[in-house]
């Protein structure tokens, strides 16, 4: 009797292995007590759902940068450059852009699909940014643009894994797109000495640098021997740079991967490196490896182009002289300090928790401190088949509305149990949630301490 | 030791695709594009690369989306209509946070809603927006469902030949089995039941598991509709083989006639009434890309489930989640698109003007085209007067090109498969960069080309002058006898 296509019990083994815990169980049922809220005010003693669990910025209140939103909308409706008003709405460095934008695109064209590395005039931008950055050159040919980072991630994984017997090395903790790509694809995510033990080739190695759940900045020298080590081993770099904007403290600074390795001196045929950032850029492939990877690029035709057109701009922002400059500078260190600021209240706050450690965030956009639950709280937790940080999850959840992710979806060292807390709520609400916290953690602790 | 990323160690299934759209054709026109030769590109449906304007409306309102600023300012009126204004407002509500903040992953609930409202209204039946998942256009979809179908290298998919290339091209870097099933060239591109039958069971045979099956309605490359009945044959046998049903319908809208009308596959499955309405697992895509609205770049599509148990709806909302969430402005264009400006608007006339003139005049391109390839030797363009006219659907045309035995003998020795030969030396010749039929898949001996009709009108005539000079030329230099010609 055959059994009906698209039965679960049918998929594919890979998609019910992988997990990401990011959007997992606890937002689900988060966006649940949402609705609750919204049909039945009054219901909880909170007012609002506070999703601390996602990097994502303007949900909660971050606003845009001006200059990037004039600059996109005025290449999504080009009539706007031949009426004579929008001097009176737009800056006029935003006009010029735009207009260079338009140039650089075949016949001005912002709704065709492009060349499927993207339009090769913002790519050039792009090198030129990525060159100003680290002090050495950067080619267009090199770099593919992509519906964001994570489909860039997924043709990496596609590329290096042929089966599972290939594995990857990721840091513990990790951001879990990293376990669920490697899963999706067939692959094994493992430590090195372990892998080659039970006949698994490592093929690459990811780093995310700033760290993402960690928030940790590495430093130049842990970089030089990351970039040896892989050298030595011959595996490929996945250099994860997304939050390379997102320094707060003085003693570190971001440096690339790439800038590292040929500071080294190691030039186009000594390392294979990939770097994310909100871009994607490929490093040092053979022309022939190149070539795969724009096919699979090419058959999903090119990525959006708003997209593009901001990588382009991210990379190239205002300069000193430029109409937005001041303006532009406002913004990005307003959201900068802000942020600096958001992070250190929330890491005090979590020390302060009886039984909470919590490292500095040195940058990203995350706080991943330690539980050190009670022998009740673990015990509880076994009885209700979850693990000891999701039921801490949940419970803060159910009393005050916050939502974090539980440190099991990022990894962590067993028997340790972490949440994953983004920095990203307004400043105004942040005294609110440390209060919540402290009340929700005091009255946990009370029920379940030794 | 090999390097991680080596030619020799990076996955077999990544060096099996090929995706001939922007293959080898492609990339040799843009080499000679980068050497100063005019190349008109007719490889890909990308109707505002070669000059068709965007439609203002959509516009209008993601410009405001993209920059709120402006509906804070007193002079907005007078640089945008009202209705765009308040569409805009309408958009921004429906985001948390604007176009720059991560949506649901499936896509922001009120434009799933808009979604759903759209097919009800197409349809007659009601639509889950539950159900709906907004994807960054709508081969993303197609590659998403694929990869939870296939599980290995025995799991077989029957794919329509010839074929719009990603089928083939995802079903390789899934690891999968392409099971071809052949649509007649003699009957219009027709599908015929047996011919499906025959596919299934000879893969059976070869111990394949056959999981679903593609159609393309209306079709690409052959520009065919599927009838009523056809559908309703293709369901019943999907209901009688377990198979899920893949329907690609992203060129619905473009029909420019009413007597072979768009009918959704969706709409024919529920007509039928149980025990097929209720158990038949239907996967439907559209996108932004297509119709009128040609927005290729704002990577803007759907997918929409029927009878897909939950459990299996819950693993691809887990897979579509790591990558958290399709564009925002591309969700937008699409709730635009299934929702756009009615009568009584401000913007509805100049948005059915705008609308007219691009269907009036890709219908005015295929008439050209058609003409010039019949007056060509050796060149049978596919179609039968009536069914043509009535049929003529989104932007390709794919000619039948009938080659003499000694231009093949030429292509074996030039090392190169007989159809790519031809396109080749076409392309030099005349700039005209296509896709050789063998990228879409035809019967074995028959060849063909791929071209769309959306270079500008007023290019038309001189681009099938070129095209019939080199044709004719090129059948002189090898033909044996007189040539077939349709005129």
């Amino acid at each position: 009797m055959l059994k009906s296509s698209l039965e679960a019990q049918n998929l594919i083994i890979n998609i019910i292995k992988c997990e990401y815990a990011v959007r997992g169980e606890i937002v689900i049922l988060a966006q649940r007590l949402q609705q609750e809220l919204q049909s039945n005010p009054g219901s909880r003693p909170f007012d609002e759902i506070l999703y601390c669990n996602i990097g994502n910025p303007q949900s909660l209140g971050q606003l845009p940068i001006t200059f990037f939103r004039e600059v996109l909308a005025l290449c999504d409706h080009p009539a706007l450059l031949d009426k004579d008003q929008t001097h009176g709405l737009f800056s006029s460095d935003a006009i010029d852009r735009a207009w260079k934008i338009l140039d650089v695109m075949p016949g001005r064209a912002t709704g065709a699909y492009s060349h499927s590395q993207g339009i090769k005039g913002l790519r050039d931008l792009i090198a030129a940014g990525i060159a100003a950055r680290d002090g050495f050159p950067a080619n267009a040919d090199d770099i593919f643009l992509t519906d964001g980072a994570s489909p860039a991630v997924h043709m990496m994984m596609q590329l290096l894994l042929r089966s599972e017997k290939d594995g990857i090395l990721c840091p513990i903790p990790q951001y879990p797109l990293y376990s669920a790509s490697i899963a999706l694809h067939g692959g094994t995510l493992k430590q090195l000495e372990d892998a080659r033990s039970k006949g698994v080739t490592v093929r690459a190695l990811v780093v995310i640098n700033p760290g993402n759940p960690t928030g940790q900045v590495l430093a130049e020298d842990n970089q030089r021997e990351i970039v040896d080590f892989c050298k030595k081993e011959g595996l490929v770099i996945l250099a994860d740079e997304v939050y390379q904007e997102n320094i707060y403290v003085d003693n570190k600074k971001f440096h690339s991967f790439k800038k590292i390795a040929r500071s080294m001196g190691y030039g186009e045929e000594d390392i294979a490196l990939v770097s994310f950032q909100s871009v994607s850029k490929a490093d040092w492939f053979t022309a022939e490896v190149r070539e795969q990877i724009y096919k699979i690029a090419s058959v999903n035709l090119c990525s959006n182009i708003s997209g593009q057109i901001l990588a382009s701009l991210v990379m190239n922002p205002p300069q000193e002289g430029d109409e937005s400059f001041e303006s532009y500078v406002d913004e990005k260190d307003g959201i900068l300090l802000s942020l600096a600021r958001r992070a250190k209240t929330l890491e005090e706050a979590f020390n302060s928790l009886e039984g909470v450690t919590c490292n500095r965030a040195e940058g990203a956009m995350y706080l991943f401190p330690r539980l050190h639950l009670p022998h009740k709280a673990i015990e509880a937790a076994k009885a209700a088949k979850t693990a000891p940080d999701a039921l801490y999850a949940r419970r803060l959840l159910d009393a005050t509305g916050i939502v974090v992710v539980p440190g099991s979806g990022f990894g962590q060292v067993p028997g340790t149990w972490h949440i994953r807390c983004t920095i990203l709520p307004q400043e105004d609400k942040i005294p609110a949630i440390v209060s919540r916290l402290k009340e929700f953690h005091e009255a946990f602790m009370a029920e379940f301490r030794d | 030791m090999s390097r991680g990323l080596d030619y020799e160690v990076i996955n077999e299934n990544v060096k099996r695709v090929a995706y001939a759209v922007r293959g080898e054709l492609y990339l040799r026109a843009s080499e000679l594009q980068k050497e100063g030769k005019k190349i008109i590109f007719t490889n890909v449906g990308n109707p505002h690369a070669l000059g068709q304007k965007p439609l203002t409306f959509p516009r209008q309102v993601v410009a405001l989306c993209q920059a709120p600023f402006l509906l804070d300012d007193p002079h907005v009126g007078m640089m945008f209509p009202s209705d765009a204004i308040e569409r805009a407002r309408h958009y921004l509500s429906l985001t948390s946070g604007g176009l720059g903040a991560y949506s649901d992953s499936r896509g922001l609930p009120g434009i799933r809603k808009e979604v759903a409202e759209f097919i009800e209204r197409r349809d007659g039946y009601p639509s889950d927006p539950e159900l709906i998942y907004l994807t960054d256009g709508a081969s993303k979809g197609v590659m998403q469902m694929l990869n939870t179908i296939i599980r290995n290298d025995k799991d077989g998919i029957l794919v329509p030949v010839p074929q719009y290339p990603l089928y083939s091209a995802a079903i390789s870097l899934f690891g999968g089995s392409l099971v071809p099933y052949h649509l007649e060239e003699t009957a219009n591109w027709g599908l015929d039941i047996n011919n499906l039958r025959q596919s299934l069971n000879e893969a059976r045979m070869n111990g394949i598991t056959v999981r679903a099956m593609v159609i393309i309605n209306p079709g690409n490359p052959t520009g065919q509709c599927l009838s009523e009945a056809n559908i309703r044959e293709i369901l019943k046998f999907c209901y009688q083989q377990k198979l899920v049903l893949l329907a690609d319908e992203v060129y619905q809208q473009n029909i420019y006639q009413d007597e072979r009308p768009f009918i959704s596959s969706r709409k024919i499955l529920l007509g039928m009434g149980p025990p097929f309405s209720k158990e038949v697992q239907l996967v439907s895509f559209h996108t932004v890309s297509k119709g009128y609205w040609g927005e290729c770049g704002q990577r803007g599509g759907y997918f929409e489930m029927t009878n897909i148990p939950l459990k299996t709806v819950d693993e691809i909302y887990k897979v579509a989640s790591i990558s958290l969430s399709p564009n925002v402005p591309g969700q937008i264009f699409l709730g635009l698109m299934v929702n756009p400006p009615k009568p009584g608007d401000i913007s509805y006339s100049k948005f059915v003007t705008e609308s007219k003139a691009i269907l009036d005049s890709l219908r005015k391109r295929a008439h050209i085209m058609t003409n010039g390839f019949n007056s060509c030797r050796n060149v049978v363009c596919n179609f039968t007067e009536g069914t043509y006219l009535l049929c003529l659907l989104s932007h390709v045309f794919i000619p039948q090109i009938k080659l003499p035995p000694k231009a093949i003998e030429a292509a074996k020795k030039a090392g190169k498969v007989p159809d790519v030969f031809y396109c080749l030396k076409l392309l030099e010749a005349t700039g005209i960069s296509t896709v050789p039929g063998s990228g879409f898949g035809q019967k074995e001996g028959v060849f063909h080309l791929r071209t769309t009709i959306l270079p500008a009108e007023e290019d038309m005539p001189a681009i099938m002058d070129s095209f019939k000079k080199f044709n004719d030329e090129f059948m002189e230099q090898y033909d044996d006898k007189k040539g077939y010609s349709r005129m």
